[in-house]
């Protein structure tokens, strides 16, 4: 709101939490949740040592771009995630209401073995591995970020899709008790993305546990998300608790909100610009500042490799 | 306080003057700070366009403020005002010549040409410049009732206005900001429509 956003512009200082004792509040929290999660048995793949927040992976050197990885404190500060509101500093501020556990996550739709998976089952289903993406948004801006998780494919594989299954749909949680943004009718709830089986099933697609060494702040799409680097942001779905396997093309949240702009496939690239701006370039957060250019962004956000699953489409069409 | 008094007058326009730029000196002091963002650049074109719309705002209160507190004197903060409206939308422009193409303008122009968003806010702008010209006492003299004429533009340019911040939002659905701003644009231009229907039922009422 117009008033709101004069006050963002300066918070009166005695609004501003101090730095270390905004630290010591996350210690806090982190240890109340630990305590919490101590009592239900503690998951493996959160380390005893160190912070409880901690998750460890495996760097996987395939899937780890040169790029500078983001500072943690962009990445996790500049979000657009709805759920929570529109600015990009509301997720931060507001996501601290989400409640990660316990969690479930129902698999089912065109496949042999349904399920409902609870986190503990998820961080268990393959090994955990490090991977540093690339992330566009459709906005024009770019992070690269390190990632924890493993291929969907693990998973798909595990539920056996049925011959029908042709596309995957992923909805994430809608709860307005959780999610203030939720109340507001800007996107009709809950978020639906959706991939093709042939793109879900890439080994670069990613589903999602943990960023920075860390589990997924909530602000960031906790506790699971999608992570597809080829394609604009909001194509990885966030906070997921359901994914459905499909006959046919799963009708997307922003697809249905603005189908003009946002086509179902929203592959990164700098041919096919959206309706409002260019798609040519876009700013890395953190590094390309107020005296240097925006960098080019590259086709596929530099992942030539799943250029294959597109031959022979026409990508301006299906943009 | 019908007229203010000279002395009195000088010291309201210092005061509102620095007033007028505190919304710069703090970005600038954040600026310094590093505490602009993640994405510092995206910030300063969005306070720098908020700030030339509250301006384009608190311009156009002028007028009706005047007529229901009878406060006179306040006709002369509007061209501060105005003036504070254009230099809000110069550093917007500027942004976006700099930070969005780097001072290239053939990259700008095709922008501006391609994107109705911004052909509309470059528009806005262009519009600012003649009203910003004429605004020295010497000029606006010579212009006699020209000016007045001219300086209807404002109005246009608020229409134009409310249609850039509407458009750039639409594509994220992100509306509730332009659509407060549309109300009160609405409301300060509705204001002057109901003000000269009554003026023109007056003027031609029969005896």
């Amino acid at each position: 709101m117009l008033i709101r956003r004069v006050r963002f512009v300066q918070p009166p200082a005695s609004e501003i939490t101090p730095r270390p004792l905004a630290e010591s509040r996350r210690l806090f929290l982190g240890q109340l949740a630990a305590g919490a999660l101590s009592v239900s048995g503690l998951p493996v793949a959160l380390s005893a040592e160190g912070s409880s927040r901690s998750l460890s992976a495996t760097l996987n050197p395939t899937y780890t771009a040169k790029d500078k990885p983001t500072r943690f404190d962009d990445a996790s500060t500049y979000n657009n995630f709805y759920e929570f509101g529109m600015d990009k500093a509301d997720p931060a501020m507001y996501a601290g209401s989400l409640k990660t556990r316990p969690w479930a996550v129902r698999i089912d739709g065109e496949i042999k073995k349904p399920l409902t998976l609870d986190l503990d089952a998820l961080l268990k289903l393959a090994p955990l591995e490090e991977r540093l993406y690339r992330l566009r948004c459709v906005e024009g801006w770019s992070m690269a970020i390190p990632w924890i998780g493993y291929s969907l494919a693990e998973l798909i594989r595990k539920v056996e899709p049925t011959g029908n299954a042709k596309f995957i749909e992923f909805s994430s949680l809608a709860d307005p008790a959780q999610m203030r943004g939720v109340n507001s009718r800007v996107l009709d709830w809950p978020y639906v993305e959706g991939l093709r089986l042939d793109e879900a099933n890439h080994p670069l697609t990613l589903l999602c546990l943990g960023m920075y060494g860390q589990v997924l702040p909530n602000q960031n799409g906790a506790p699971v998300r999608l992570v597809v680097p080829w394609k604009y942001g909001f194509k990885s779905a966030k906070s997921i608790v359901r994914i459905r396997f499909t006959e046919q093309q799963p009708r997307t949240a922003w697809g249905r909100a603005a189908p003009e702009e946002y086509g179902f496939y929203s592959n990164v690239n700098p041919e096919v610009s959206h309706p409002r701006w260019s798609q040519a370039t876009e700013r890395r957060i953190g590094e390309d500042g107020l005296f240097t250019r925006k960098r080019k962004t590259l086709m596929f956000n530099g992942y030539p490799e799943v250029g294959s699953l597109y031959a022979g489409m026409d990508l301006k069409k299906f943009f | 306080m019908q007229m203010l008094l000279p002395q009195r007058l000088r010291h309201v326009k210092l005061a509102l003057f620095a007033a007028a730029l505190s919304p710069l000196l703090h970005v600038v002091y954040l600026g310094v700070q590093d505490r602009l963002g993640a994405n510092p650049i995206e910030f300063v074109t969005r306070a720098s366009g908020d700030w030339a719309l509250y301006f384009l705002c608190f311009t156009l209160t002028i007028t009706p403020l005047r007529r229901f507190t009878g406060m006179n004197g306040l006709l002369k903060l509007r061209r501060m005002l105005g003036l504070y409206t254009f230099f809000y939308a110069c550093l917007h422009v500027v942004c976006f010549l700099w930070f969005d193409h780097f001072f290239d303008v053939e990259a700008m122009w095709r922008d501006v040409l391609k994107r109705p968003f911004i052909t509309v806010g470059f528009a806005a702008f262009v519009l600012l410049l003649p009203l910003a010209a004429t605004s020295p006492d010497r000029i606006r003299r010579w212009l006699g009732r020209r000016w007045a004429v001219l300086h209807q533009l404002i109005y246009l340019i608020a229409v134009l206005a409310v249609l850039h911040f509407w458009w750039m939002r639409a594509g994220k659905n992100n509306l509730a900001d332009p659509l407060l701003f549309g109300a009160v644009i609405a409301l300060l231009l509705g204001y002057r429509l109901v003000d000269r229907w009554h003026a023109y039922q007056a003027s031609h009422r029969p005896d």
